[in-house]
């Protein structure tokens, strides 16, 4: 397989004006992924279908990723003038990362068996720009999947044929897969050993546990 | 007199075919062919005037094999719309999944498909090995193999009594398969301490060694198993029944299986030749003699020879990882279970679970538990393809071109 | 599980009884004659939701064979059978379903709850999807434990339904629910809500236990 520089630039020649993102990926090198931007993402795909020397046929996992917005603090070590002399000083930045929702492809090639290549897409936020476009179209395996990238993370794909919720029944509202998703209160008090349990049924039940 | 089909007991003596096939399609043409495209829908005489009737199979059915459901609808005994019903099953696996730590999500994965349970654990654990570089030793590498066949032949085996219960034979062939399920079982049994979720894999290893005893056992089911396989398919593989409702029921092409995902042996059985047995040689599968067979028609037929055939490959797998199974440690050094943190960073792993491509994906953030924990799972993906399969095709023959296609709602649903 | 003994469970004398059987007289009243025949032809439902499906197949096959205790007639239609065995996680999405079979069975019908989901949810039970355990919308006369609990143990829990069946009597205010008059065959189905089953339980039928004082 080519590398991911090369197929990023092969991609950029092939389908002209698309933006193609490298996201590194520390723990794995050799699964960092590309990010594709949403007016082109259905050409590049049909492109890394249709290459010949690419061919990846095969969309095996397709899945939504929530991203909420969350606070890194960094320790940077600045050189500064402190009395007169050059030394270092560690200092804290903080930065928030942006929210949005993400969907994974995971592709590989039935016919030159090799892979994985691995495409990203991004929302533009988590809240009502949540809209993706569908690769089902290229793939057909997307199809539930997207499906469930939208039951329980609610990314809306553009161009899906059949957009509905797959897990949950039809009138459920929320997105349980999201991170900040609150389940229905049904614990009971139960001695179990989850702290986190333990906490919230003692909440359920706070009259009975103070008389 | 329907007879059988004459490739495959060529295969069988091995006269033809080694198993390599030309799996590879035509690249360029693979387009992701919808099922309002394809028009095989029969026309029913109009002059009757019957209306469509809607009928919500499932999801307590005798034949959907747990709690699935197909929206059909019918044209007389037609199928013309088949739409699948998911989530009676839906069981959180993937949020309980970022809650718990690395160790503590290796019991859930037994509960995915709760027939196959080694291999679920072999799958989750070979995505953390992956992500951690740990390597298990050589001992370990023969027992996941040895275990992860036994697993096949018994998923197998069920399968096919489950199927050929639907096309009729109530009990018998049943019956067979579940005896035959029960001494793998107590082989397992005897390893792990339960019966059917057996919590044996480790990152890096395994969670205890084997019996005194076990391989001794485990040579004698084996060499049962051959023998049984005979009687088997001398009850199934000829009988006019099975091969009157099964060839060319529910055929899958091999484009729109590729297009689709599907894998496992629906996908050997449309004639691509991809096992990741020996595309990714993930464990030791590299060192073992076994070929792969491949089917001509997509048909319910073919599936269910290609399974057969498979059993016959995995007694293979098992004799020589029988015999040349070593001595030593079962645990990688450096594993460390309890309070893992691998570094940031993702990993998608995968092996051949009997149904198919069984991954997990997971995103880490350097704490003792998952960010995202996601499970890629066959059974659901296989079925993509369920309607193009049905339509056209009679209520009857919906009920066993599912059956084919082999699924276990706790991994359909998670 | 709660057996009454009832009062009009001895109504001969079992001395005389006794001597009579040996001499090849043979005395049953209508009551022991009426349980008799229940208890030895219950009906399952055919009805696997998950893992303990499998356990509940492999006990009805040939090594374990609940047959030998009179239950392998496993029935498709929840018309024809009296046992409900709930085997496995029942979701909020099934809950409405399960439901509706159990009302649409005949009287008198019977619940075992088997497996740790079943009973409670189990491994599961922090789950959105996840009902936390069957008793919530049904009564259940019989819990077995386990994850999945082995074929064995579902035999040990229809034996036990088995004597309690044997033992209800058929008049008296020990009688069992089905022959009271006013006898509730059904229990309301719980419709999907926005964010929940709506009830998301019986409140006639389950209570929270109490909870328990810390030392």
């Amino acid at each position: 397989m080519q590398s991911l520089e090369q197929i990023k630039v092969r991609i950029e020649q092939a389908v002209p004006g698309a933006c193609v993102v490298i996201v590194a990926n520390d723990a794995l090198p050799t699964q960092s992924s590309l990010l594709l931007d949403h007016r082109h993402a259905v050409d590049v795909a049909r492109f890394l279908r249709d290459d010949p020397e690419l061919c990846f046929d095969y969309a095996s996992n397709v899945t939504g990723v929530d991203r909420p917005e969350s606070i890194i603090k960094e320790k940077v070590r600045v050189k500064k003038m402190v009395d007169g002399a050059e030394c270092l000083i560690e200092e804290v930045s903080e930065r928030k990362t942006r929210a949005y929702l993400e969907a994974v492809y995971h592709l590989y090639s039935m016919k030159l068996k090799h892979g994985p290549l691995i495409i990203r897409l991004q929302t533009e936020n988590r809240e009502e720009k949540t809209h993706l476009p569908s690769l089902t179209p290229v793939w057909r395996s997307c199809e539930f999947q997207e499906r469930e990238a939208f039951d329980l993370f609610g990314i809306l794909f553009d161009g899906h044929p059949d957009l509905r919720r797959i897990l949950m029944w039809d009138g459920f509202k929320d997105f349980p897969m999201r991170k900040d998703y609150v389940d229905p209160d049904d614990y009971e008090y139960e001695p179990t050993p989850h702290d986190e349990v333990l906490e919230r049924a003692k909440q359920h039940y706070k009259p009975e546990v103070q008389s | 007199m329907i007879a059988p089909r004459e490739e495959f007991k060529s295969w069988q003596s091995g006269v033809a075919g080694n198993g390599s096939g030309n799996g590879s399609g035509n690249g360029s043409s693979y387009g992701a062919v919808r099922s309002s495209e394809a028009k095989l829908v029969k026309k029913t005489d109009d002059s009757l005037g019957g209306d469509l009737l809607e009928v919500a199979m499932g999801p307590h059915h005798p034949s959907t094999h747990g709690v699935f459901r197909m929206d059909v609808v019918l044209d007389g005994e037609t199928v013309v719309k088949l739409k699948p019903v998911f989530g009676y099953l839906h069981r959180n696996h993937e949020k309980i999944g970022e809650t718990n730590s690395y160790l503590a999500a290796i019991p859930y994965t037994d509960r995915l498909d709760y027939i196959c349970s080694m291999t679920n654990n072999w799958a989750y654990v070979h995505t953390v090995e992956k992500l951690t570089g740990l390597q298990p030793p050589e001992r370990a590498e023969y027992i996941r193999v040895i275990v992860a066949e036994l697993t096949r032949l018994v998923n197998h085996t069920c399968l096919i009594g489950f199927l050929v219960q639907d096309m009729g034979a109530l009990g018998t062939p049943l019956m067979y398969a579940f005896r035959e399920r029960e001494n793998i079982i107590d082989l397992f049994e005897s390893l792990s301490g339960s019966r059917m979720m057996f919590n044996y894999m480790r990152f890096g290893g395994l969670r205890c060694d084997l019996p005194p005893g076990w391989i001794e056992q485990a040579k004698r089911v084996v060499a049962n198993y051959s023998r049984f396989l005979d009687d088997y398919e001398a009850l199934l593989s000829g009988n006019e029944i099975l091969l009157a409702r099964s060839q060319g029921v529910g055929v899958l092409k091999k484009d729109l299986a590729i297009s689709a995902g599907v894998t496992g042996p629906m996908l050997r059985a449309s004639g691509v030749n991809y096992d990741l047995r020996k595309v990714d040689q993930y464990g030791i599968y590299n060192r073992f003699q076994f070929r792969i067979p491949l089917g001509e028609h997509g048909d319910v037929f073919d599936r269910y020879m290609i399974r057969v055939l498979e059993m016959r490959e995995a007694v293979k797998i098992l004799d020589q990882a029988l015999a040349q199974i070593p001595e030593g440690p079962i645990n990688d050094p450096k594993a460390k279970l309890r309070g893992l943190r691998p570094k940031p960073g993702e990993v998608y792993g995968r092996i051949e679970s009997p149904k198919g491509e069984l991954g997990f994906y997971l995103i880490t953030d350097g704490s003792p538990n998952p960010y995202r924990f996601r499970i890629r799972p066959p059974s659901l993906i296989n079925l993509t393809i369920l309607e193009d399969m049905c339509l056209g095709q009679s209520v009857a023959d919906a009920v066993i071109i599912l059956g084919s296609v082999d699924i276990v709602l706790g991994e359909v649903d998670r | 599980m709660e057996i009454t003994p009832s009062e009009n469970n001895s109504v001969m004398d079992e001395a005389l009884r006794s001597e009579l059987s040996k001499q090849g007289v043979f005395t049953t009243s209508l009551q022991e004659l009426y349980n008799w025949g229940r208890k030895n032809s219950l009906w399952p439902l055919q009805f696997g939701l998950a893992c303990c499906a499998i356990e509940m197949i492999a006990a009805s096959m040939a090594r374990f064979d609940i047959s030998r205790f009179g239950a392998e007639v496993f029935r498709p239609s929840p018309r024809q059978a009296d046992l409900m065995i709930v085997a496995g996680t029942v979701t909020k999405k099934m809950a409405p379903q399960v439901v509706r079979l159990y009302n649409q069975m005949p009287e008198p019908k019977y619940v075992i709850a088997m497996g740790a989901c079943a009973i409670s949810g189990g491994p599961f039970k922090q789950g959105y999807n996840v009902l936390k355990g069957i008793d919530r919308f049904l009564p259940v006369d019989v819990h077995i434990p386990g994850c999945p609990p082995r074929p064995e143990a579902l035999l040990d829990a229809l034996m036990a339904l088995q004597k309690k069946i044997e033992q209800q009597s058929l008049t008296g205010v020990t009688r069992p629910r089905h022959l009271t008059e006013d006898a509730r065959s059904e229990f309301p189905i719980p419709e999907f809500g926005e964010h929940d089953l709506v009830p998301s339980k019986n409140p006639e039928l389950w209570f929270p236990p109490t909870p328990m004082k810390k030392p």
